[in-house]
Protein backbone atom coordinates (compact mmCIF):
# COMPACT_ATOMS: atom_id res chain seq x y z
CA UNK A 1 0.00 0.00 0.00
CA UNK A 2 2.64 2.40 0.82
CA UNK A 3 4.50 2.14 -2.63
CA UNK A 4 1.92 4.24 -4.46
CA UNK A 5 2.34 7.13 -2.55
CA UNK A 6 4.78 8.53 -4.26
CA UNK A 7 2.32 9.47 -7.17
CA UNK A 8 2.59 12.77 -7.22
CA UNK A 9 3.04 14.21 -3.70
CA UNK A 10 3.24 18.31 -4.68
CA UNK A 11 -0.56 17.96 -4.98
CA UNK A 12 -2.58 18.85 -2.22
CA UNK A 13 -5.02 16.40 -2.25
CA UNK A 14 -4.28 13.62 -4.43
CA UNK A 15 -7.39 12.70 -6.06
CA UNK A 16 -6.12 8.72 -7.41
CA UNK A 17 -5.30 7.81 -3.84
CA UNK A 18 -8.63 9.21 -2.45
CA UNK A 19 -10.11 6.58 -5.17
CA UNK A 20 -8.65 3.63 -3.10
CA UNK A 21 -11.29 2.32 -0.74
CA UNK A 22 -8.80 1.97 2.32
CA UNK A 23 -7.56 5.39 2.04
CA UNK A 24 -11.07 6.98 1.28
CA UNK A 25 -12.56 5.22 4.17
CA UNK A 26 -10.92 7.39 6.98
CA UNK A 27 -11.47 10.56 4.90
CA UNK A 28 -15.20 10.03 4.87
CA UNK A 29 -15.63 9.44 8.53
CA UNK A 30 -14.40 12.87 8.70
CA UNK A 31 -16.41 14.22 6.91
CA UNK A 32 -19.70 12.94 7.92
CA UNK A 33 -20.21 15.49 11.05
CA UNK A 34 -19.54 18.26 8.58
CA UNK A 35 -22.34 17.36 6.30
CA UNK A 36 -24.77 16.91 9.25
CA UNK A 37 -23.95 20.00 10.82
CA UNK A 38 -24.72 21.47 7.43
CA UNK A 39 -28.06 19.48 7.29
CA UNK A 40 -29.49 20.84 10.30
CA UNK A 41 -28.32 24.25 9.90
CA UNK A 42 -30.03 24.17 6.43
CA UNK A 43 -33.40 22.48 7.33
CA UNK A 44 -33.66 24.64 10.55
CA UNK A 45 -33.36 27.30 8.25
CA UNK A 46 -35.63 26.16 5.66
CA UNK A 47 -38.63 25.11 8.22
CA UNK A 48 -38.16 28.57 9.71
CA UNK A 49 -38.74 30.39 5.83
CA UNK A 50 -41.29 27.76 5.21
CA UNK A 51 -43.79 27.97 8.00
CA UNK A 52 -43.10 31.55 9.28
CA UNK A 53 -41.75 33.50 6.73
CA UNK A 54 -43.36 32.50 3.20
CA UNK A 55 -46.50 34.36 2.98
CA UNK A 56 -50.21 32.27 2.32
CA UNK A 57 -51.08 31.31 -1.28
CA UNK A 58 -53.69 33.02 -2.66
CA UNK A 59 -55.35 30.34 -4.32
CA UNK A 60 -53.88 26.91 -2.38
CA UNK A 61 -54.16 28.80 1.48
CA UNK A 62 -51.73 26.98 3.88
CA UNK A 63 -52.15 23.64 2.12
CA UNK A 64 -49.54 24.89 -0.49
CA UNK A 65 -46.68 24.45 1.59
CA UNK A 66 -46.06 20.86 1.57
CA UNK A 67 -44.29 22.59 -1.87
CA UNK A 68 -41.02 23.16 0.59
CA UNK A 69 -40.72 19.22 0.51
CA UNK A 70 -42.07 18.01 -2.32
CA UNK A 71 -40.16 20.29 -4.60
CA UNK A 72 -37.17 19.83 -3.45
CA UNK A 73 -37.77 15.79 -2.64
CA UNK A 74 -38.26 15.78 -6.54
CA UNK A 75 -35.26 17.63 -7.81
CA UNK A 76 -33.32 15.00 -5.59
CA UNK A 77 -34.68 11.74 -6.90
CA UNK A 78 -33.71 13.07 -10.19
CA UNK A 79 -30.12 14.54 -9.65
CA UNK A 80 -29.18 11.48 -7.26
CA UNK A 81 -30.05 8.82 -10.37
CA UNK A 82 -27.75 11.27 -12.49
CA UNK A 83 -25.47 11.20 -9.90
CA UNK A 84 -25.42 7.10 -9.41
CA UNK A 85 -25.66 6.78 -13.33
CA UNK A 86 -22.09 8.77 -13.91
CA UNK A 87 -20.32 6.78 -10.51
CA UNK A 88 -22.03 3.50 -11.95
CA UNK A 89 -20.85 4.47 -15.41
CA UNK A 90 -17.00 5.41 -14.02
CA UNK A 91 -17.18 2.11 -12.19
CA UNK A 92 -17.68 0.52 -15.45
CA UNK A 93 -14.81 2.27 -17.85
CA UNK A 94 -12.13 2.50 -15.34
CA UNK A 95 -13.32 -0.45 -13.67
CA UNK A 96 -12.77 1.31 -10.34
CA UNK A 97 -14.26 -0.46 -7.13
CA UNK A 98 -15.18 2.78 -5.13
CA UNK A 99 -17.31 4.60 -8.14
CA UNK A 100 -19.40 1.11 -7.99
CA UNK A 101 -19.35 1.52 -4.31
CA UNK A 102 -20.57 4.68 -4.63
CA UNK A 103 -23.36 4.03 -6.96
CA UNK A 104 -24.73 1.60 -4.65
CA UNK A 105 -24.86 3.89 -1.60
CA UNK A 106 -26.86 6.35 -3.17
CA UNK A 107 -29.36 4.10 -5.38
CA UNK A 108 -31.30 3.72 -1.34
CA UNK A 109 -31.65 7.31 -0.56
CA UNK A 110 -32.61 8.04 -4.46
CA UNK A 111 -35.29 5.64 -3.61
CA UNK A 112 -36.35 7.22 -0.43
CA UNK A 113 -36.25 10.54 -2.40
CA UNK A 114 -38.81 9.32 -5.10
CA UNK A 115 -41.07 8.02 -2.56
CA UNK A 116 -40.98 10.83 -0.73
CA UNK A 117 -41.53 13.15 -3.90
CA UNK A 118 -44.46 10.63 -4.67
CA UNK A 119 -45.85 10.44 -1.41
CA UNK A 120 -46.10 14.32 -0.68
CA UNK A 121 -47.46 15.02 -4.28
CA UNK A 122 -50.44 12.66 -3.41
CA UNK A 123 -51.08 14.49 -0.13
CA UNK A 124 -50.70 17.98 -2.65
CA UNK A 125 -53.07 16.57 -4.90
CA UNK A 126 -55.77 15.12 -2.92
CA UNK A 127 -56.49 18.54 -1.18
CA UNK A 128 -56.39 20.58 -4.74
CA UNK A 129 -56.70 17.91 -7.74
CA UNK A 130 -59.41 15.62 -5.16
CA UNK A 131 -57.22 12.52 -6.37
CA UNK A 132 -54.77 10.84 -4.33
CA UNK A 133 -53.47 9.66 -7.90
CA UNK A 134 -53.68 10.14 -11.51
CA UNK A 135 -52.33 8.52 -14.31
CA UNK A 136 -50.57 12.12 -15.42
CA UNK A 137 -46.96 11.63 -17.42
CA UNK A 138 -45.27 13.52 -15.00
CA UNK A 139 -46.36 11.51 -12.04
CA UNK A 140 -46.56 7.98 -13.76
CA UNK A 141 -42.51 8.77 -15.39
CA UNK A 142 -41.64 9.59 -11.45
CA UNK A 143 -42.99 6.38 -10.45
CA UNK A 144 -41.38 4.49 -12.96
CA UNK A 145 -38.19 6.66 -11.88
CA UNK A 146 -38.67 4.48 -8.45
CA UNK A 147 -39.10 1.14 -9.98
CA UNK A 148 -35.41 2.15 -11.45
CA UNK A 149 -33.96 2.41 -8.29
CA UNK A 150 -35.45 -0.77 -7.18
CA UNK A 151 -34.87 -2.46 -9.73
CA UNK A 152 -30.77 -1.22 -9.51
CA UNK A 153 -30.90 -2.35 -5.55
CA UNK A 154 -32.59 -5.80 -6.72
CA UNK A 155 -30.29 -6.77 -9.06
CA UNK A 156 -27.05 -5.78 -7.60
CA UNK A 157 -28.57 -8.01 -4.47
CA UNK A 158 -29.45 -10.90 -6.64
CA UNK A 159 -25.72 -11.52 -8.15
CA UNK A 160 -23.46 -13.16 -5.62
CA UNK A 161 -20.40 -11.97 -7.63
CA UNK A 162 -19.86 -8.17 -6.50
CA UNK A 163 -17.92 -7.44 -9.68
CA UNK A 164 -20.69 -8.50 -11.82
CA UNK A 165 -23.42 -7.50 -9.67
CA UNK A 166 -21.49 -3.59 -10.23
CA UNK A 167 -21.52 -4.44 -13.70
CA UNK A 168 -25.23 -5.40 -14.36
CA UNK A 169 -26.07 -2.85 -12.32
CA UNK A 170 -24.40 0.25 -14.14
CA UNK A 171 -26.10 -1.30 -17.48
CA UNK A 172 -29.35 -0.97 -15.96
CA UNK A 173 -28.24 2.57 -14.57
CA UNK A 174 -26.89 3.72 -17.38
CA UNK A 175 -30.12 2.99 -19.43
CA UNK A 176 -32.51 4.59 -17.32
CA UNK A 177 -30.88 7.82 -17.21
CA UNK A 178 -33.40 8.03 -20.29
CA UNK A 179 -35.83 8.53 -17.77
CA UNK A 180 -34.58 11.85 -16.33
CA UNK A 181 -35.49 14.11 -19.04
CA UNK A 182 -38.56 12.69 -19.46
CA UNK A 183 -39.62 13.03 -16.33
CA UNK A 184 -38.37 16.90 -16.21
CA UNK A 185 -39.99 18.13 -19.37
CA UNK A 186 -42.95 15.97 -19.46
CA UNK A 187 -44.83 18.76 -18.51
CA UNK A 188 -43.90 20.34 -21.34
CA UNK A 189 -44.83 17.77 -23.73
CA UNK A 190 -47.45 16.65 -22.62
CA UNK A 191 -51.02 18.26 -21.60
CA UNK A 192 -50.47 17.19 -17.99
CA UNK A 193 -52.69 18.14 -14.60
CA UNK A 194 -49.07 18.37 -13.13
CA UNK A 195 -48.66 22.57 -12.83
CA UNK A 196 -45.42 23.55 -15.24
CA UNK A 197 -42.08 23.34 -13.29
CA UNK A 198 -42.07 26.07 -10.01
CA UNK A 199 -38.76 27.24 -11.41
CA UNK A 200 -36.93 28.01 -14.67
CA UNK A 201 -33.55 28.72 -15.46
CA UNK A 202 -34.61 31.14 -18.13
CA UNK A 203 -37.81 32.82 -16.85
CA UNK A 204 -38.46 35.01 -13.66
CA UNK A 205 -39.34 32.66 -10.88
CA UNK A 206 -43.63 32.71 -10.72
CA UNK A 207 -43.43 32.57 -7.14
CA UNK A 208 -42.84 35.13 -4.37
CA UNK A 209 -39.48 36.11 -3.38
CA UNK A 210 -39.57 34.41 -0.25
CA UNK A 211 -41.05 31.04 -1.16
CA UNK A 212 -38.35 30.44 -3.52
CA UNK A 213 -35.58 31.23 -0.84
CA UNK A 214 -37.74 28.79 1.61
CA UNK A 215 -37.42 26.21 -1.46
CA UNK A 216 -33.91 26.21 -1.99
CA UNK A 217 -32.83 26.16 1.12
CA UNK A 218 -34.79 23.03 1.92
CA UNK A 219 -32.92 21.69 -1.24
CA UNK A 220 -29.96 22.60 0.33
CA UNK A 221 -30.62 20.56 3.25
CA UNK A 222 -31.57 17.79 1.32
CA UNK A 223 -28.39 17.83 -0.78
CA UNK A 224 -26.19 17.91 2.51
CA UNK A 225 -28.05 15.24 4.10
CA UNK A 226 -27.94 13.56 0.49
CA UNK A 227 -24.15 13.55 1.08
CA UNK A 228 -23.87 12.39 4.66
CA UNK A 229 -25.69 9.66 4.69
CA UNK A 230 -24.53 8.62 1.01
CA UNK A 231 -20.81 8.70 3.15
CA UNK A 232 -21.91 6.51 5.99
CA UNK A 233 -23.46 4.01 3.77
CA UNK A 234 -20.67 4.02 1.38
CA UNK A 235 -18.53 3.30 4.69
CA UNK A 236 -20.77 0.41 5.53
CA UNK A 237 -20.25 -0.99 1.79
CA UNK A 238 -16.42 -0.49 2.49
CA UNK A 239 -16.35 -2.91 5.69
CA UNK A 240 -18.49 -5.13 3.82
CA UNK A 241 -16.62 -5.76 0.62
CA UNK A 242 -13.13 -5.40 2.19
CA UNK A 243 -13.91 -7.63 5.09
CA UNK A 244 -10.98 -9.92 3.91
CA UNK A 245 -8.26 -7.28 3.56
CA UNK A 246 -5.37 -6.22 6.39
CA UNK A 247 -6.22 -2.58 6.54
CA UNK A 248 -10.06 -3.31 7.74
CA UNK A 249 -8.69 -5.85 10.22
CA UNK A 250 -5.99 -2.76 11.50
CA UNK A 251 -8.88 -0.50 11.89
CA UNK A 252 -9.49 0.74 15.36
CA UNK A 253 -12.87 0.01 15.51
CA UNK A 254 -12.34 -3.50 14.39
CA UNK A 255 -9.16 -4.59 15.83
CA UNK A 256 -9.66 -6.61 18.79
CA UNK B 1 -48.89 34.93 10.39
CA UNK B 2 -50.15 32.56 12.77
CA UNK B 3 -52.11 33.77 15.74
CA UNK B 4 -51.87 30.98 18.18
CA UNK B 5 -50.26 27.32 18.17
CA UNK B 6 -53.67 26.00 17.74
CA UNK B 7 -53.82 27.86 14.32
CA UNK B 8 -50.41 26.58 13.20
CA UNK B 9 -51.21 23.14 13.64
CA UNK B 10 -54.89 23.45 11.97
CA UNK B 11 -52.74 24.64 8.72
CA UNK B 12 -56.28 26.64 7.44
CA UNK B 13 -57.66 23.46 7.13
CA UNK B 14 -54.80 21.42 5.71
CA UNK B 15 -53.27 20.16 8.56
CA UNK B 16 -53.78 16.34 7.64
CA UNK B 17 -52.25 16.77 4.30
CA UNK B 18 -49.56 19.12 5.20
CA UNK B 19 -48.81 16.96 8.64
CA UNK B 20 -48.83 14.04 6.90
CA UNK B 21 -46.45 15.12 4.21
CA UNK B 22 -43.95 16.55 6.69
CA UNK B 23 -44.02 13.75 9.48
CA UNK B 24 -43.55 11.17 7.18
CA UNK B 25 -40.77 12.73 5.11
CA UNK B 26 -39.00 13.42 8.74
CA UNK B 27 -39.49 9.59 9.57
CA UNK B 28 -37.93 8.55 6.51
CA UNK B 29 -35.09 10.85 6.62
CA UNK B 30 -34.63 9.80 10.23
CA UNK B 31 -34.72 6.08 9.49
CA UNK B 32 -32.06 6.30 6.85
CA UNK B 33 -29.03 6.73 8.75
CA UNK B 34 -30.40 4.81 11.83
CA UNK B 35 -30.52 2.11 10.12
CA UNK B 36 -27.12 2.42 8.67
CA UNK B 37 -25.78 2.60 12.19
CA UNK B 38 -27.23 -0.62 12.86
CA UNK B 39 -25.62 -2.17 9.68
CA UNK B 40 -22.28 -0.45 10.53
CA UNK B 41 -22.59 -1.71 14.23
CA UNK B 42 -23.27 -5.02 13.03
CA UNK B 43 -20.38 -5.59 10.60
CA UNK B 44 -18.24 -4.43 13.14
CA UNK B 45 -18.90 -7.14 15.90
CA UNK B 46 -18.99 -9.82 13.37
CA UNK B 47 -15.51 -8.41 11.89
CA UNK B 48 -14.36 -8.10 15.57
CA UNK B 49 -15.87 -12.33 16.47
CA UNK B 50 -13.76 -13.24 13.18
CA UNK B 51 -10.70 -12.26 14.71
CA UNK B 52 -11.33 -13.49 17.95
CA UNK B 53 -12.13 -17.06 16.72
CA UNK B 54 -8.78 -16.58 14.42
CA UNK B 55 -6.74 -15.93 17.83
CA UNK B 56 -8.38 -18.88 19.77
CA UNK B 57 -7.73 -20.91 16.90
CA UNK B 58 -4.22 -20.07 16.95
CA UNK B 59 -3.03 -20.22 20.68
CA UNK B 60 -5.29 -23.84 20.79
CA UNK B 61 -2.59 -25.21 18.07
CA UNK B 62 0.38 -24.19 19.75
Amino acid sequence: MTDTNNFDKNRLVNWFKLSSPSTFYPVAGKLIPFFWVLTAIFGLAGLWVSFFVAPVDAVQGQGYRIIFIHVPASWMSMFIYLVMAAWAGLGLIFNTRLSAMMAQALAPIGAWMAFLSLWTGAFWGKPMWGAWWVWDARLTSELILLFLYLGFIALQASIDNPRRADKAGAILALVGVVNVPIIYFSVKWWNTLHQGASVSLTKAPAMAQTMLLGMLLMALCFWMYTIAVGLMRVRAIILEREAHTDWVRQLDEVKV
Amino acid sequence: MWNSPAEFFAMGGYALYVWCSFGVCLAVLLFEPLSIRARNKAIIRRLKQEQLAEQFDKEGSQ
